[in-house]
């Protein structure tokens, strides 16, 4: 049997040998996948670039700033690249390689700034960040007390006061716009919907502007954390208004009709259908918005101008704000100061994260998401 | 089977009378209470947006009859003095808005088709959470960060490219002038925070480039490259426009990071040579200004910001007509 077949395998090879040469003549265009020969000409134009760059800065011309050098050698290792491109393959698929290292390199330089600024942040503000950041006020800080002594509980107080008043007032009438824009509709929606989007771009400079001009030229309010929330409401309106609209789209116009065929008033759909299955996403907007102002300073310089001190009353006196905070004492010319400002810097970073990570993942549960809170509650009324 | 014609079967007889069908539910008082207060909180946006521009009409209104339109052509401020124009912060503005926009476009284009077109799926969404993050950082810290850590880094590449490409004339600064607090400094540091918007439109609108066409590219023969040169490019040419125009709109509201960065200077000729020390912006003239202004300093500084409140509309206004028209003109079928 062995025998027999020896010829047999021989044959089968001498055809093999002619099949890859038939398919060689016409090559695959890899979409996706690199072939090695790309990675090797990616890698070697990175060191051969490397080299250069070394050649040029230490034996040519004086040494250059790290920048420099980097745009230097980046120039250098896209000519590389087409160059051997050119060489392997042709001069379409040398352009092809080098626009995927381009467009590879415009995603790593997005990704850049960010860890840039958190690792920046942190690495300047962790040295000050002690509990009594949180628990004590400037009041009794000298211009020579070391920076671990006193914090920005004040102004940490009126920021949550601020915001909070902000999100009472543009939080339920940005939902009720979004669902006048999304279930209720009419002539004029089109025209809100148009003037929502160029809200949504008012400088918040303007916004301060503005509530200086009204609520206190106008009415006599006082500099106060309430006029500092009222500021802030107009930044947030828009970005809750456009994202509750956005998540009142995705609930499925299905559920709405089974509610009215089932004998349902529009109120009682919207109620008890679409705002149930929009729950998440609504949450979602909310934070969204908080996240937009918690950090706006040029508002607050027009409308609270900051303290040193704490002050519990949003409605009365002065307030600080924890940008206004950091944004006063960074201007100072103590070393201690800056130290706090960054701190102060740290601390909104960490609050934007947070709120961020948070309404991502509520509102990445999808519409109808029954938490395990809702589904006890429901067990309890025998629902579910 | 059997195929009847509908039109033979109903020879003869008399086509039944359709009648519309009305919703059986009829609206109840709540139903009507939901529609006219929903209604009203449509109304009162529109209100607002109103009332904003009023009220900085108003307040306005006595430093700008004062200054007629002298208003637009003097580059000083001192309206105490009798002598303010928004001359020089208006091209300042703008000049910080270009220089933003001269970096954050290329890097969005590429980022927004490197996102849609070359990213593998499980760095996709990642990379579109970063965006919207960076999106969300506060401008305070931005500038923080541009003045503390960026601009100590750019100030030898100001140098460079003034030593270097001296002969063109805006970018020669004088023998003497420093380089740090520039126009050029802010306006990389606005260009970072407007990247996530531009990149975030733009990856919109090149996402809904029509897979039949990157599909028959493909099936041609064409490269990725040749996919994204020939179908998306062109297929997204209009939001491009329109994602650079929503980015100048936010670059020139911008306030806080340019004030921490620019020193502020009136004086033209300064004004345009980005690489030297000295910029201004509206926004920046009011944020310093505001708490030393008197009364009629204030209403100086209202009639500014109600220069920049119409600017911004405008430019917006028409970024989000761009925008709009690219995206329902553009569909194609296979």
């Amino acid at each position: 049997m062995t025998d027999l077949s020896t010829p047999d395998i021989a044959t089968t090879n001498i055809e093999m040998k002619v099949v890859p040469d038939l398919i060689e003549t016409e090559q695959r265009i890899g979409l996706r996948s690199i072939d090695s020969t790309a990675v090797f000409a990616v890698v070697g134009a990175a060191f051969g670039a490397m080299a250069f760059v070394w050649l040029l800065f230490t034996q040519f011309t004086a040494a250059g700033t790290n920048i420099g050098m980097f745009i230097v050698w980046y120039l250098v290792f896209i000519s590389m690249i087409w160059v051997i491109g050119r060489e392997q393959y042709d001069p379409v698929r040398a352009r092809d390689l080098v626009a995927r290292v381009v467009f590879w390199s415009a995603g790593l330089i997005i990704v850049v700034p960010m860890i840039a600024i958190a690792t920046y942040t942190i690495a300047k503000g962790v040295t000050a960040l002690t509990p009594n950041f949180f628990f004590q006020d400037q009041s009794r800080v000298g211009p020579l007390s070391p920076a671990r002594v006193g914090g920005a509980s004040q102004a940490i107080v009126g920021t949550l006061e601020q915001v909070a008043i902000a999100a009472i007032i543009s939080v339920p009438l940005g939902i009720l716009v979004a669902i006048y824009l999304n279930e209720v509709g009419g002539r004029l929606a089109r025209v809100v919907r148009t003037i929502v989007d160029a809200m949504s771009a008012i400088p918040s400079i303007v916004a301060g502007l503005f509530i200086f001009a009204s609520f206190i030229l106008a009415f006599g309010g006082q500099l106060s954390g309430l006029a500092a929330g009222l500021a802030l409401a107009v930044l947030m309106l828009p970005t809750v208004t456009r994202t509750t609209e956005v998540v009142l789209r995705l609930v499925p116009g299905g559920l709405r009709e089974a509610g009215l065929a089932l004998g349902a008033t529009e109120w009682s759909t919207t109620r008890h259908v679409v705002l149930p299955t929009a729950r998440s996403g609504i949450v979602t907007a909310v934070i969204l918005g908080v996240a937009r102002v918690i950090g706006e300073t040029a508002p607050l310089l027009l409308t609270t101008l900051g303290a040193v001190s704490m002050n519990w009353s949003p409605f009365e006196g002065k307030q600080s704000a924890l940008p206004l905070y950091v944004y006063r004492l960074f201007q100072l010319p103590q070393e201690v100061a800056i130290q706090r400002a960054w701190t102060g810097a740290l601390v909104l970073l960490i609050l934007v994260f947070v709120l961020f990570v948070t309404a991502r993942i509520i509102g990445g549960r999808g519409p109808g998401h029954i938490s395990r809170f809702r589904r006890a509650r429901l067990a309890r009324e025998g629902l579910a | 089977m059997q195929v009847i014609d509908p039109s033979i079967a109903l020879e003869g007889t008399t086509p039944i009378e359709e009648e519309r069908v009305r919703p059986v539910t009829r609206r109840t008082g709540a139903d009507r209470a939901f529609r006219l207060t929903t209604f009203g909180a449509g109304t009162l946006t529109l209100l607002l947006m109103g009332v904003i521009g009023l009220f900085l009409l108003v307040r306005s209104w006595s430093a700008i009859s004062a200054a007629g339109l002298s208003f637009f052509t003097t580059s000083a401020w001192q309206p105490d003095g009798g002598a303010f124009g928004i001359a020089a912060v208006l091209l300042g503005t703008f000049l910080v808005a270009f220089v933003a926009l001269g970096f954050a476009v290329p890097l969005a284009t590429g980022g927004a088709l490197f996102i849609t077109d070359y990213a593998p799926s499980k760095v996709k969404t990642p990379l579109v959470w970063l965006v919207d993050l960076l999106a969300a950082v506060p401008s305070l810290i931005y500038g923080l960060w541009g003045r503390a850590y960026l601009q100590p880094k750019i100030i030898p590449i100001s140098e460079w490219i003034s030593t270097h490409l001296g002969f063109i004339p805006f970018l020669k600064a004088k023998p003497g002038a420093g380089f740090a607090a520039s126009t050029f400094i802010a306006g990389i540091v606005v260009a970072l925070m407007v990247l996530p918007i531009c990149t975030a439109v733009m990856r919109e609108v090149f996402s809904q480039a029509p897979a039949g066409e990157k599909e028959g590219a493909l099936a041609l023969g064409g490269t990725r490259w040749g996919v994204v040169r020939d179908v998306v490019l062109p297929f997204g040419r209009g939001g491009m426009v329109g994602a650079s125009m929503l980015g100048l709109g936010r670059a020139l509201g911008e306030t806080i990071a340019v004030t921490l960065i620019i020193s502020p200077t009136f004086d033209i000729t300064r004004l345009t040579h980005p690489l030297e020390t000295g910029g201004n912006s509206i926004a920046s003239l009011i944020a310093l200004r505001f708490s030393e202004s008197s009364s009629f300093g204030i209403s100086a500084l209202m009639a500014a910001g109600l220069a920049l409140f119409v600017i911004t509309l405008l430019v917006n206004a028409v970024a989000s007509l761009v925008v709009s028209r690219s995206r329902s003109g553009a569909s194609t079928e296979i």
